[in-house]
């Protein structure tokens, strides 16, 4: 949030010079995309990439793309895509440059999730890859539905700062029922929560691209049609009030889609928890801060960053892998804060 | 920074109340010393207050009730209280330069760094000894608490307090992440989880002397800053044009944040919350004064972690509950009330 300038004497250069970086950024995920279905413990050739696509591939080829890596990647794109919306919807909402999935409880909720139903019910966690997203979800949601609750007040609402507290409060409480749960684990169940808790793309399935496919399809779109809200939420509440806008309501309604968004993508790939506090800021260095473009922008970067994390987990130590969510804040993180030196504000 | 703009806005609690402050620092020490006391004389094997005060005063090396409690409950308790002291005037000063109520120790790095260096430590040399482990999560602080200052001195226009938490966001995700990765493929996780937990049951003297001297002196030096802090927290401008100097303000704000939360995090590890609910709390009930806000958080906090603490020992004997959980349990129902209650000008 360093500096809201309101660009107005030559708009549409600016536009122009925000969609051709949108471009460029799509022209590189398609580039990463190929690059992606050619990296991993089994390589194929550009050529046979291109035949396979179409259908002439052997058996082996075709297996391994379109069983193993297609949906894989498709997954990175989508949940990188939705947790940088979540996360750049979160900070405008709360007006806190630090906020992301995390303080809605998300990460915590589904975590908790996951590690209760991993220390009661199962001893062996891979047997239930398909109960186990619908149970983080479960977790993810509820938590947020506790935290709004909590920090809702009759007459006021909620307040941002109100909302933010309550969701530090009770993500601490939750991650500390989790490391109490953590130390009781048996040193392969703990392995697989770590795993899970790092954030890893582990689900390459179909099923998993067609979960997550509607919460994308059907939230994205309306987050980018808010996106002007957002602009007028910032300017403080009484301006925003003053402009004919229906606060309360309109927070409820960003909330629970920066809570479908990241509940479902979390649910699939864990607590990969980066990506969505600096997809939106590096949108807002690359576009400024209005948010009909750093939402989108922030989608597409979202969608590279989480890809490149994932193919360069794949990669790196064949044919083990480091779980995306690792990558994610060891490329990310460095790069943002180059990002952040060079900025004047 | 939307958030301070609201807090500024005069509300009637933004006021300073010294007289509940001087009646918290009054009953707090009057309270923390019987705490003290108790926390002493109960454990796996119970000892009465009048031999905790002749194992005190009159220490006689014979007996085993004084053994017990000179080698192992007074200094534990004793570390338990600096600990809470030090993480929570180190959060109170971090939230009053930052201007940001999310702002602790955890944030600019320390944590984090910390957990990095102790991974390098599980993975690559276990078995290290216990001093050894505290002296390098101490530069492991350092080190994260470094990185997050250095791109702040590399920036143009220097280390705002946006830029401030934005950095230590940043580089405890990398170190975490670092850790994380070193964790899962060593696997040494649950070893590390063991430290995030948190616990004081190793303390020592030795500890004790060493840290001391270094907290005493952050914590003059954090008295003699409060009033300055005190501008900062109304914002950079008000200082400047209040004729401060706010760039020493921040600078020795910064030496003080490190020592006091480095030291707290490399004895009882990463327990975080307390730097982030204390200064909250009496803020809440001291006013906006920061001359009364560090000695109070400093007995609130040695209070919390010495209830923390006791009930680490008491919950489940003869084992350890993890205290970071019980700090947990204990400060997040009560700050959701404050959270409620108390409204914008938490």
């Amino acid at each position: 949030m360093t500096g809201h300038t309101y660009v107005s004497n030559d708009h549409r250069k600016r536009h122009r010079k925000n969609v051709i970086i949108m471009l460029a950024i799509f022209l590189l995920i398609v580039v990463l995309f190929f690059i992606s279905m050619n990296t991993g413990f089994t390589r194929l050739t550009p050529l046979a990439l291109i035949q396979t696509l179409f259908g002439m591939g052997t058996a082996k080829q075709e297996l391994i793309l379109f069983e193993f890596r297609l949906p894989r990647i498709i997954i990175s794109i989508l949940v990188g895509m939705a947790l940088a919306v979540s996360g750049g919807i979160l900070q405008g909402v709360s007006r806190n440059a630090l906020a992301d999935p995390g303080i809605l409880g998300i990460n915590a909720g589904a975590g908790l999730a996951v590690i209760l139903f991993i220390s009661f019910f199962s001893s062996a966690p891979t047997t239930q890859i398909f109960f186990l997203p619908v149970l983080a979800f479960i977790g993810a949601g509820l938590t947020a539905i506790i935290i709004y609750l909590l920090s809702y007040k009759r007459g006021e609402g909620i307040s941002p700062i109100r909302l933010l507290l309550t969701g530090v409060a009770v993500a601490a409480g939750i991650s500390a029922v989790m490391i109490v749960l953590t130390l009781r684990l048996s040193p392969e169940n703990y392995q697989f929560v770590a795993v899970w808790l790092a954030g890893s793309i582990w689900g390459s399935n179909w099923k998993f691209v067609l979960a997550l496919l509607p919460w994308i399809v059907i939230l994205l779109p309306i987050a980018f049609w808010k996106a002007r809200v957002l602009n007028t939420l910032n300017l403080g509440e009484i301006s925003a009030t003053g402009l004919g806008l229906e606060i309360e309501r309109e927070r409820l309604v960003l909330l629970a889609i920066a809570v479908g968004l990241a509940g479902a993508s979390v649910s699939i790939s864990g607590g990969i928890g980066f990506v969505g506090l600096i997809a939106p800021h590096l949108a807002r260095q690359l576009v400024g801060s209005k948010y009909q473009y750093v939402i989108p922008t922030a989608a597409l970067l979202g969608s590279l960053l989480l890809m490149t994390a994932d193919t360069i987990g794949r990669w790196i130590i064949e044919p083990s892998e480091i779980p995306a969510g690792i990558v994610v804040a060891v490329i990310g993180a460095p790069y943002f804060l180059y990002l952040l030196a060079k900025s004047k504000a | 920074m939307a958030v301070s703009v609201q807090q500024s806005k005069g509300s009637k609690k933004e006021r300073s109340r010294p007289v509940a402050a001087v009646f918290i620092i009054i009953g707090g020490l009057i309270s923390l010393v019987l705490l003290i006391g108790l926390s002493i004389s109960y454990g796996a094997a119970d000892i009465d207050l009048a031999t905790v005060w002749t194992a005190v005063f009159q220490f006689n090396p014979d007996a085993t009730a004084h053994q017990i409690i000179q080698e192992l409950r007074l200094p534990r308790v004793l570390g338990a209280a600096l600990v809470g002291i030090c993480f929570a005037v180190s959060g109170a000063l971090m939230q009053g330069m930052t201007r940001n109520p999310l702002a602790d120790s955890g944030l600019l790095g320390l944590n984090a760094g910390a957990a990095f260096v102790l991974a390098i430590c599980f993975a690559f040399f276990p078995g290290l000894p216990y001093m050894y482990q505290i002296l390098y999560s101490f530069l492991g602080a350092a080190l994260g608490a470094g990185l997050v200052y250095g791109v702040g001195a590399v920036a143009k226009g220097g280390l705002t307090p946006m830029r401030l938490i934005l950095a230590g966001a940043a580089v405890s995700a990398l170190l975490t992440a670092l850790s994380e990765g070193i964790a899962i493929y060593y696997r040494i996780g649950q070893d590390l989880a063991f430290w995030y937990a948190g616990g004081l049951s190793g303390t020592k003297w030795e500890h004790l002397q060493i840290m001391t001297p270094w907290i005493a002196v952050a914590l003059i030096g954090a008295l003699l800053l409060s009033k300055s802090i005190t501008m900062l927290s109304f914002g950079e401008e008000v200082a400047i044009g209040l004729g401060q100097r706010t760039g020493v303000t921040k600078f020795f704000g910064a030496i003080i944040i490190l020592i006091l939360a480095g030291a707290a995090v490399s004895v009882v590890g990463a327990v975080g919350f307390v730097g982030l609910i204390i200064p909250h709390v009496t803020r809440f009930l001291v006013g906006s004064d920061y001359r009364w806000i560090i000695p109070c958080s400093a007995i609130l906090g040695a209070l919390l972690v010495v209830v923390a603490d006791f009930a680490a020992r008491m919950v489940n004997p003869p084992y350890e509950t993890p205290i970071g959980a019980l700090i947990a349990f204990i400060g997040v129902p009560f700050f959701l009330y404050l959270a409620r209650k108390g409204g914008r000008e938490l």
